[in-house]
């Protein structure tokens, strides 16, 4: 299983320590919010603001370098657009992933 | 250059603000949350180029754009690459950045944003042989002709020495040119290099088979550096 990592972080920072940490406490304050309105439409089954918030969470995967959870985020994203929550268990399985990653930082 | 930075996201902000700091003469002058406190900046401000995410609530990026008068140069950003075709019918979008962006990308599309700048100057010095507009045409010279060919209508560049065969819905033009410098004014998100001596519109694929792409009539080979590239961008069901 895929996991998250820094190395994107890594790659843009130019070894800036202090942008990367700067980084890492934004996407630690941001990525709880955005994670909890996504449950909160998605247990209300507001499909469309549910597949924005996956679509908006998708950068995030990304910065992580999830490159395989990005692809699931997709379509997952686009089932949302469909009125269908196929693909909803493996997603949140990335997002719990993702919380425990950025707590150990 | 002055430039701001408009995204609902923060840590998208920061990633921009960051490589923005890594070019010399380009000033971050203001960053906003959403599309609505940036028109209020801009009704007061000049600047020269906005870093644009397209997918934000309420007014997107598309939304802002239609609603300024004489926009600046935008570098659109986003997550979906889906937009990119539309992003075309912009003159003002000089580029289009697909989250995350990475360095190399950045340079290139701030590279963009400086020529059209500087074509877009009043008191710019008329170059002999102008080889592109920041749009949807792209200009060739020809027999001492600048002839206009419409970047969309552009399926298939292959080279051929010194010279390159340009292959449109229309006709077709052979330049004195290389890959590589034609590479370096069409869209990234709509033209990919699939081997060293073939560029492909991306939209004009009609299949896929091992290592080869057949585009029109054409079967263009694929290497085996450059598939990847090509596997990533698929939207594979």
């Amino acid at each position: 299983m895929e996991e998250p990592n820094l190395s994107y972080i890594e790659s843009m920072s130019g070894g800036d320590i202090a942008f990367e940490q700067k980084l890492i406490d934004i996407i630690k304050e941001e990525f709880p919010q955005e994670k909890q309105v996504y449950f909160d439409n998605i247990n209300s089954d507001n499909f469309k603001n549910a597949a924005e918030n996956v679509h908006k969470l998708k950068h995030k995967i990304s910065i992580l370098s999830l490159e395989k959870s990005y692809i699931v985020a997709v379509d997952y994203e686009n089932s949302l657009l469909e009125q269908h929550k196929d693909g909803k268990e493996a997603f949140e399985s990335i997002l719990q992933r993702m919380t425990e990653f950025l707590e150990t930082l | 250059m002055k430039c701001i930075i408009v995204d609902d996201e923060a840590t998208a902000r920061t990633i921009i603000g960051q490589l923005c700091s890594t070019v010399n003469d380009l000033d971050v002058l203001e960053e906003f949350p959403n599309a609505i406190q940036a028109i209020k900046y801009l009704n007061q401000n000049e600047i020269d180029l906005i870093f644009l995410d397209i997918h934000m609530p309420d007014f997107t990026g598309f939304d802002f754009i239609e609603t300024l008068k004489n926009p600046p140069r935008i570098i659109l950003t986003t997550s979906d690459p889906s937009f990119a075709i539309q992003a075309f019918e912009y003159d003002c979008i000089v580029d289009y950045l697909v989250k995350p962006i990475t360095p190399q990308r950045f340079q290139k599309a701030i590279q963009k944003a400086k020529t059209a700048l500087v074509k877009s100057s009043p008191d710019k010095s008329v170059s002999a042989q102008p080889e592109s507009s920041a749009g949807n045409d792209l200009y060739v010279n020809i027999d001492r002709r600048l002839i206009k060919i419409d970047i969309p209508s552009i399926y298939l560049i292959e080279a051929k020495g010194d010279y390159i065969n340009i292959k449109t819905e229309d006709k077709n033009y052979v330049v004195h040119s290389t890959l590589k410098k034609i590479e370096d004014k069409l869209p990234d998100e709509v033209f990919l290099k699939v081997h060293r001596s073939f560029i492909i519109n991306f939209n004009k694929i009609i299949d896929i088979e091992d290592n080869s792409v057949l585009i029109k009539k054409d079967v263009v080979p694929v290497s085996r550096s450059n598939r990847p590239e090509l596997m990533r961008r698929l939207n594979l069901l």
